[in-house]
């Protein structure tokens, strides 16, 4: 079995699907012949032409937009976004359009689209290189979000996003998009979207993160002697509550690790469904550890914004210790 | 050291007849410009389709002020350019109208109780039937122009032949979808018919506010494409340049944009009262170049209209038009589960809580 790391698995992803469903189209800036600006889409070109593999102008509303034009006519587009802070801009385009194309034409029309975005900070990033807009995102009905953490999931998770009949916002940690290597199929599978993945069974306290995070709080739960169930989402929504739910009813204690500014973080909805579901099972108030509610720095305070070792450990005593 | 000219571009300006009907005789220097290839009927069709448009709109408009359907935007004065482009098209080709474009609806037979039901605040209404491309209307007021050209875009590259033929106003120019539309379009060079209708205000804004550029088909030109200007109120002008971008863009020659020099004669919407921002002499004035009047003076002298058929025309339309108030009328409110249904291919587990905490179960 190949072991490859996360852009490498995105890429066999997309050369597999493209291979198989002739209406998929590949467009976003430098996507072709450069194969993107972290070489996600390497060769793509070259196997597929120009018309399906397609360098955009510097224009992410005509990415999008064009790109759901295309969805309802017949195409499987997955289009790339550079950097999550270019996001922003065609955010009308997916709130406005791509989340509501089914339900404003009552079922006569879909928009089975991707956006992939590399996402995340701990880089050395430009200003809004870094940003994670997974929240805002899974605010927006009508929309998937999805985040992989490691090489294997990317692969499964993309090929389901690329197959799904809905619009799909497949972030990439690029953090971990070459940090990370490990044993990855050489033929397709997918894994199934809305469905986290419990990465380790315990007993002690449900640690909850996903993307980038994942390898971060899970490099600092192996310092402490607790026995943490670590819960990686996977998709951030629609959210799997039932596996967060089955958790904390077993272990009591819940700490959330992101990377996203903490007001109006996924993790205050994770902790919301916890006290609606199992909240006379909890022997501790639910921690966090995110970032701050401050735009994201350039890159000499970067490490202070993003939950490092010692906050996330410092957390675990809280939650143990109530 | 020199200079030299490195683009050059010129806007043309299309109008067949006068405001009297009559087919004008071209200048001395002007162009010629030949009357469209329409049969007799076709021209009575597009007469019927601008005249039921008006009745609609009328009829929509008091049923505004009743309460039975929701804010409506009123179509009046630019029947021409709605309906004129619409009837260029053929039965595949796909349509993306904006908010007020009920006469390029009525032209590609959407049914009118649909356009009453959408109105009247039920999304089936916009449920559009199998074989019809028509998009649901876009409210923002450009934001579905890139989708125009992703639309067109998919046709080309899955080698059908269909246009694609999208519609917004003015003030839909002067955002940023605008832009990244056309620049997109004219790159990949895409079976594309733009229609601006450019009907002199954007609420309250007047067109000289909205844009420095002398006209709006000028802009074209900055993405490699041509566009034209027409008289918006005369159908055979309108007619005649939609054909010819219809036609252009089916033979892969790209995108065109057209310009519909027109007139919102009544207020912006149900809930708008334009008197606060323009006078009345200036509605006067455009109210002598009516289209719908136009085209039946020259019908009328080519012996096409009488006052007869006329009336024989209005007691069919203003029949089709109340059976359709009736069939709207007739349908049940949506069902709460509805509001669920649609947001998702299938519906994710929270929806269906949602669903049950709404129905009480």
């Amino acid at each position: 079995m190949p072991i490859l790391n996360m852009v490498e698995t995105i890429n066999l992803a997309l050369k597999q699907e493209m291979k198989k469903d002739k209406k998929m189209i590949v467009l976003g800036e430098d996507v072709g012949r450069n194969g993107g600006v972290f070489r996600t889409t390497d060769g793509l070109q070259k196997l597929f032409g120009e018309e399906r593999v397609v360098d955009t102008p510097l224009s992410e509303i005509g990415i999008v937009g064009s790109a759901i034009g295309m969805a309802v006519n017949g195409l499987h587009p997955v289009a790339e976004i550079q950097f999550s802070g270019f996001l922003y801009s065609p955010f009308d385009q997916i709130i406005s359009h791509a989340g509501r194309m089914r339900t404003r034409s009552k079922g006569r029309f879909s928009c089975p689209l991707v956006i992939r975005c590399p996402y995340g900070g701990g880089i050395r990033g430009l200003e809004l290189h870094c940003e994670s807009p997974e929240a805002i995102l899974s605010h927006t009905p009508g929309i998937k979000v999805v985040v992989p953490s490691r090489p294997y999931d990317a692969k499964g998770l993309l090929i389901s996003a690329i197959r799904d009949p809905d619009p799909v916002i497949f972030f990439e940690p690029m953090r971990i998009y070459r940090a990370i290597k490990e044993e990855v199929p050489e033929k397709e599978y997918t894994i199934p979207l809305g469905k986290a993945s419990i990465v380790k069974e315990g007993t002690d306290l449900t640690v909850i993160s996903w993307g980038a995070m994942m390898r971060y709080t899970q490099e600092a739960l192996a310092k402490t002697d607790y026995k943490a169930e670590i819960i990686d989402l996977r998709t951030i929504s629609p959210l799997d509550t039932e596996t967060i739910v089955n958790s904390v009813k077993k272990t009591g204690r819940c700490l959330i690790v992101h990377e996203a500014a903490k007001t109006c973080g996924l993790a205050a909805e994770i902790i919301a469904q916890i006290n609606e579901r199992a909240l006379l099972h909890l022997e501790a108030p639910v921690e966090r550890v995110t970032g701050f509610d401050v735009p994201y720095p350039l890159y000499k305070l970067e490490g202070h914004y993003l939950p490092d070792e010692k906050r996330i450990l410092r957390a675990v005593e809280r939650v143990m210790k109530f | 050291m020199s200079k030299k000219v490195v683009a050059n571009f010129k806007v043309e300006y299309w109008q067949i007849l006068d405001a009297n009907g009559n087919v004008i005789v071209g200048a001395r220097h002007a162009m010629p410009l030949p009357m469209p290839r329409l049969s007799p009927d076709q021209i009575k069709e597009l007469y019927e389709l601008m005249l039921l448009t008006r009745t609609f709109d009328e009829k929509a408009f008091h049923l505004q002020r009743q309460g039975r359907i929701g804010t409506y935007l009123p179509v009046r004065g630019q029947e021409a350019s709605q309906v004129g482009t619409a009837y260029a098209l053929d039965k595949n080709d796909w349509v993306l109208p904006s908010g007020r474009d009920i006469g390029v609806c009525i032209t590609r037979k959407l049914p009118l109780h649909m356009i009453l039901q959408y109105r009247g605040g039920d999304e089936r209404g916009v449920r559009v039937p199998e074989g019809l491309n028509i998009f649901p209307f876009t409210i923002p007021s450009s934001t579905h122009i890139p989708h125009c050209t992703g639309v067109a875009w998919a046709s080309k590259l899955q080698r059908q032949k269909a246009v694609t033929m999208g519609y917004f106003g003015d003030g839909a120019t002067s955002r940023g979808d605008f832009h990244e539309g056309l620049n997109f379009a004219g790159v990949y060079k895409v079976p594309v018919v733009f229609v601006c209708e450019n009907n002199g205000y954007a609420i309250s804004l007047p067109r000289a506010k909205q844009t420095a550029a002398e006209t709006i088909a000028q802009r074209a030109f900055a993405y490699g494409f041509e566009g034209i200007q027409v008289d918006g109120n005369d159908v055979f002008a309108v007619y005649s340049a939609a054909k010819y971008a219809v036609e252009k863009a089916r033979k892969g020659k790209g995108p065109t944009l057209i310009e519909c020099v027109t007139y919102r004669m009544a207020d912006h919407s149900t809930a708008d009262d334009a008197s606060r921002y323009r006078s009345q002499k200036e509605v006067a004035k455009w109210a002598k170049r009516d289209p719908i009047d136009r085209l039946g003076k020259y019908m009328r002298k080519n012996k096409l209209l009488s006052d007869k058929s006329k009336k024989a025309l209005m007691e069919k339309i203003k029949e089709k038009v109340d059976k359709a108030v009736e069939e709207y009328e007739k349908i049940a409110p949506p069902q709460p589960e509805d509001l669920f249904k649609y947001t998702y291919a299938q519906m994710p587990e929270k929806l269906q809580e949602q669903m049950k905490e709404l129905l009480g179960e």
